[in-house]
């Protein structure tokens, strides 16, 4: 049977691996290529590496250690960071990346979803959405740019249209952040996630809240999704991989061990 | 046993970097070229891919390929895509393949599960299967693809997602892995070990 996937997401800034919460006050975690071996070693069945700095400084990411990276771990893993070229995707994916997440450059042209599916194949492209639970009017809005809380804004999507339009475009994954949970590890937003697992009919990741080995659970007891990705329980030994998935499998969730 | 030369066909697809960084971890230095004369001499062949099989088979075209990979005799391996070109057909782009394996790739039938079939699965291997060797049942492997190749009596290995299909394929010296050994850990690294160690009474029966 397809296991559920843990994913830990590594944040690089300026070339080390970094934490914030909500997305501010960014702390220093340590240096790439030693985190992403711990995580391969660990159990970790796939990892995310994204530049929180490049779409809101509209560069793309230094790429030399995408390359270290590739030669030195043999779980797959997904870069993200300001990729808005067909030659920057080009150039990540020569370097050994196995799959490109964007989020802000799509939001500005959706027609480059369709542009790197048409070229590199669905497999490789996902899309990262960060969505908000505005309290007032009750809707899921998708935000961008969030690496850089200056300018992090607003755009002009509800979350279930911009998933819809990804999906249409062709996009092979979803990671769906949910803001208001980010980095306070109280757990995944169940409901936002359900409710949009019934209208993606692609992989879909869960991204923000989790706290404790019990939230990895209910994530994917409750909300079906195809992965659960999670930062600072990781980076912290808050939870260990290994007895993670010997919980998940106690709970009768597929895990690969 | 020296180390045999291994040669990863340059089809311009997007994971020669990976399977060329896995064979380095096991101390083998492939050679990347879509050279037909180098090709031809080395002892063993990787046929990577990612990608469109309408698009890998262009490439193969335009590299003058095609007749190279058909005839070639020392052990070949097509990974992921790579294995789907080994077949008759294929659905994705309606397009011809090699045409050396005798089965058809189709588009993977999943159900409402969600597609690509991206992850980790496992694999039930025939015991004939000399790339298995040393492995437990069950063993994940990393997969993530849309189409897939039917099960027929070339399929060493079966996947279930929905349907259940070739996970490996195999005519005489001519091997398939529809998931990614060069991703897919200590397993996947078991597979491109036994594949570079594989006798030639394993590619003649």
């Amino acid at each position: 049977m397809l296991a559920k996937r843990i994913i830990p997401c590594l944040d690089v800034r300026n070339g080390e691996v970094v934490k914030g919460v909500q997305f501010r006050n960014h702390e220093i975690i340590g240096a790439i290529e030693p985190l992403a071996e711990r995580y391969a070693a660990a159990g970790a069945d796939e990892l995310v590496f994204y530049d929180i700095t490049a779409s809101a400084d509209a560069r793309v990411i230094d790429k030399s250690w995408v390359e270290r990276v590739a030669r030195l771990i043999d779980i797959p893993f997904t870069v993200a960071g300001g990729i808005s070229s067909i030659e920057q995707a080009q150039q990540l994916l020569a370097m050994g990346a196995d799959k490109l997440s964007i989020n802000s450059p799509a939001l500005q042209n959706p027609d480059l979803i369709n542009q790197l599916v048409d070229e590199f194949g669905q497999q490789c492209i996902v899309i990262g959405i960060d969505s908000f639970f505005d309290s007032e009017s009750q809707t899921y809005q998708v935000y961008q740019f969030t690496g850089d809380e200056q300018r992090t804004q607003k755009t002009r999507w509800q979350t279930a249209d911009w998933l819809a339009e990804v999906v249409a475009r062709g996009a092979g994954e979803v990671v769906l952040n949910c803001m208001n949970q980010d980095g306070v590890r109280k757990g995944y937003d169940i409901a936002q996630l359900q409710t949009l697992r019934r209208s993606c009919p692609i992989p879909l990741i869960a991204s923000g809240g989790a706290g404790a080995k019990e939230h990895f659970a209910e994530v994917f007891q409750q909300a079906a999704v195809d992965g659960a990705l999670a930062a600072s329980v990781f980076h912290k030994n808050i939870i260990e991989i290994s007895e993670l998935k010997d919980y998940l499998a106690t709970q009768e969730i597929v895990v690969r061990r | 046993m020296s180390k045999p030369s291994l040669v990863i066909v340059d089809t311009a697809c997007a994971n020669i970097s990976s399977v060329r960084f896995a064979f380095e971890r096991l101390g083998v230095s492939p050679l990347v070229t879509a050279d037909a004369a180098l090709i031809n001499s080395a002892d063993r062949v990787i046929l990577p891919g990612v990608g469109t099989a309408a698009a890998a088979m262009r490439n193969l075209q335009r590299l003058e390929l095609v007749d190279t990979l058909r005839q070639l005799q020392q052990p070949v391996l097509g990974i992921c895509l790579g294995m789907q070109l080994l077949t008759t057909a294929s659905a994705e782009g309606n397009v011809d393949c090699l045409g050396i394996i005798p089965t058809r790739t189709e588009r993977l039938q999943a159900a409402d599960l969600p597609l690509p079939h991206m992850g980790w699965n496992t694999v039930d291997g025939r015991a004939d299967n000399p790339l298995l060797a040393g492995l437990p049942d069950a063993s994940y492997f990393y997969f993530v693809h849309s189409f897939a190749v039917a099960v027929s009596a070339h399929t060493i290995a079966s996947c279930h997602y929905g349907q259940t299909f070739a996970a490996m394929v195999r005519s005489g010296n001519f091997f398939g892995a529809q998931f990614h050994p060069e991703r897919s850990g200590a397993a996947g690294a078991t597979i491109l070990k036994n594949f570079l160690e594989l006798t030639d009474a394993d590619t003649r029966t």
